[in-house]
């Protein structure tokens, strides 16, 4: 028969060659470990770092088109989400390098999970199919569960893990509910065929809406986004710090991603149907985000605080619903990823004795006993703040000009408020930083650590000087979406 | 075919239409949903109330699949049955370690970090 070999050609797999590369790879460093003697740890960390770049050379140099009969894409937008993720696990990996070592974890399953987590994550930013999302989320959170839980001797560590589990497999089983019932509604998972069977947004039966509706919490949950926050202090606080900095990056860009192509393409045309419900999300998001932390000591519960009133910025972009506001969501999550990354690689610098330390009072007098590190601190949190012009400055600025453009004032408004709170406890880090009485000096900083941080630093000062290929990179992407 | 003109059989009292699969599983899934937030007693009950949230989602693919004559929430449920193994898997490890540190599976102990 002639049609088999038809299919196969239609198939179209070598779009997927980067997912496939980065899988052997893991499955090879997995079997690499299992088989060498001695610790594969350092190795294993070092190899999963050559699969990521290996991976993102694939992902730049690869076709665009439509594979595997509409269940995957390639696109400027898949390119870019995968990019960006690449770029945080590569870094989160380097920053667990030394953390593990000090801390015993020093197991090669470590950088593993990382990475299968990350090949959840590029499946996500290619999913076309109701199918293939439900795969890459799972994959991503199944490796995630695992890793919060690695420091298994340590019940911090356990309860962050069960808590993240219970909490992310409800937000899988929504997600699933809702997923059947999108099915069921329009007789199709498939992004393209959706689209045009809701083109018409009086044909949206309300089986339907309460499907999206599930989704979206399902979703909402792995971004964070209030109501649907409340595992994110924990888990952040009780998980080891690389994780933590893992979580707080790679997955919110993937589950963000993910969120913003189901809403702008199949559900394109449903826009007043789910705007209202962003909205809520977004002001909800920010609000808590920004007051909520005032009140915390330990600097990584203070991490999980901001990283919602992040997300909140975010999704201002996705409420306003167009190809600029898209375009706002990614650039704000280009600058989320390395301010974000570089703070907690000096949250895992704080070490006294060789005992981590997370307090907030622990950095009392640091720009007298480690200028540089006081330094790339201040110019992460005055960039979280929002201020000019370190880069997060710029992520709120394009978010907030979509928003006005689509008369959304209220929302730009409430977003201006909330970063003005929300510059209050960044500054204090920096107050107890400069001004208050020196306590012991931290121990000696490992150059991995140093490095994700001057990463992280020099992109985030230098950012306004050349944000052209970013800018334009989200420009392309976002018109995708909407092309 | 559209979705009304199934539903539309469902609503005689003697046949087992759409409808009725639709119920029990949203029954299915509030009782999961509950199971979750409700137990104040065991993790375990946890897990099981998770797995029949996932019941709920693969009876109401399969009763879609087949009232659309589709099979793609068929293929879809078989990839739910796979992961929810996966998923019982590991929750399960990670109940055990939780256990060994902290010696108890109560909810009420869960507790160190107060969110």
């Amino acid at each position: 028969m002639g049609g088999a070999a038809m299919t196969w050609m239609s198939l179209n797999w070598t779009l997927a060659l980067p997912e496939i590369v980065l899988s052997c790879c893991g499955m090879a460093i997995l079997i690499l470990g299992v088989v060498s003697r001695g610790n594969f740890f350092r190795l294993g960390c070092m190899l999963t770092v050559g699969a990521f770049l290996l991976t993102a050379m694939l992902v730049l140099s690869g076709a665009n088109g439509v594979g595997y009969s509409g269940l995957f894409v390639t696109d400027a937008y898949s390119v870019f989400v995968k990019l960006l993720v690449l770029a945080a696990a590569t870094l989160g990996v380097v920053m667990s390098l030394d953390y593990n070592e000090h801390e015993n974890l020093r197991r090669f399953e470590f950088p593993v999970l990382m990475l299968f987590s990350t090949v959840g994550m590029m499946l996500m930013a290619s999913a076309t199919s109701l199918m293939t999302m439900y795969m890459g989320v799972e994959l991503m959170s199944l490796s995630i569960y695992v890793l919060a839980a690695f420091a298994r001797d340590e019940l911090r560590s356990s309860e962050a893990g069960l808590k993240y589990f219970v909490l992310g497999s409800l937000a899988s089983g929504l997600l699933l509910y809702g997923v059947s019932l999108i099915y069921g509604f329009t007789g199709s998972m498939d992004f393209a065929l959706l689209a045009k069977a809701l083109s018409d947004p009086a044909s949206a039966s309300p089986g339907l809406v309460v499907g999206i509706v599930f989704v979206l919490s399902g979703l909402a949950l792995k971004v964070s986004a209030v109501p649907f926050h409340m595992w994110t202090p924990d888990v952040y606080e009780g998980a080891p710090t690389p994780v933590t900095a893992f979580m707080a990056s790679a997955p919110k860009v993937a589950a963000m991603a993910l969120l913003v192509r189901l809403m702008a393409s199949p559900f394109g045309h449903l826009l007043a149907q789910w705007q209202q419900l962003i909205v809520l999300m977004s002001i909800a998001s920010m609000l808590l985000g920004s007051l909520a932390a005032i009140g915390q000591r330990n600097f990584k519960r203070l991490m999980a605080y901001s990283s919602i009133g992040h997300m909140g910025y975010a999704l201002i972009g996705l409420a306003a619903g167009t190809q600029a506001g898209v375009r706002g969501v990614l650039i704000y999550l280009v600058t989320y990823v390395f301010m974000n990354i570089g703070t907690f690689a000096l949250i895992i610098a704080m070490r006294r004795r060789g005992r981590a330390v997370e307090g907030i009072t622990d950095l009392a007098g640091l720009g007298r006993t480690d200028p540089a590190m006081a330094l790339g601190l201040a110019v992460f949190m005055f960039s979280m703040a929002g201020i000019p012009p370190f880069s997060g400055f710029w992520g709120k600025y394009f978010i907030f000009t979509a928003a006005v453009q689509q008369g959304m004032w209220a929302l730009a408004v409430i977003g201006v408020l909330t970063s003005v709170i929300g510059a209050f406890y960044y500054i204090r880090i920096i107050k107890v930083m400069y001004f208050d009485a020196p306590d012991e000096a931290f121990d000696v900083r490992p150059a991995s650590l140093s490095f994700v941080a001057g990463v992280g630093g020099l992109f985030t000062t230098l950012f306004f000087l050349y944000p052209a290929p970013v800018v334009a990179a989200a420009e392309a992407a976002a018109k995708v979406l909407f092309g | 075919m559209t979705i009304t003109d199934i539903m539309g059989e469902g609503t005689d009292m003697l046949a087992v239409g759409l409808g009725h699969y639709l119920a029990v599983s949203a029954i299915l899934l509030v009782l999961g949903i509950f199971g979750i937030f409700l137990n104040r007693k065991n993790v375990i009950v946890i897990l099981m109330s998770i797995e029949l949230m996932l019941l709920a989602v693969n009876l109401n693919l399969v009763a879609f699949s087949s009232a659309l004559d589709d099979l793609t929430g068929q293929v879809m449920a078989m990839f739910v049955l796979t992961v929810a193994a996966a998923e019982a898997a590991i929750g399960l490890a990670i109940v055990v370690i939780y256990f060994r540190n902290r010696g108890s599976i109560e909810v009420e102990d869960v507790n160190l970090m107060k969110g």
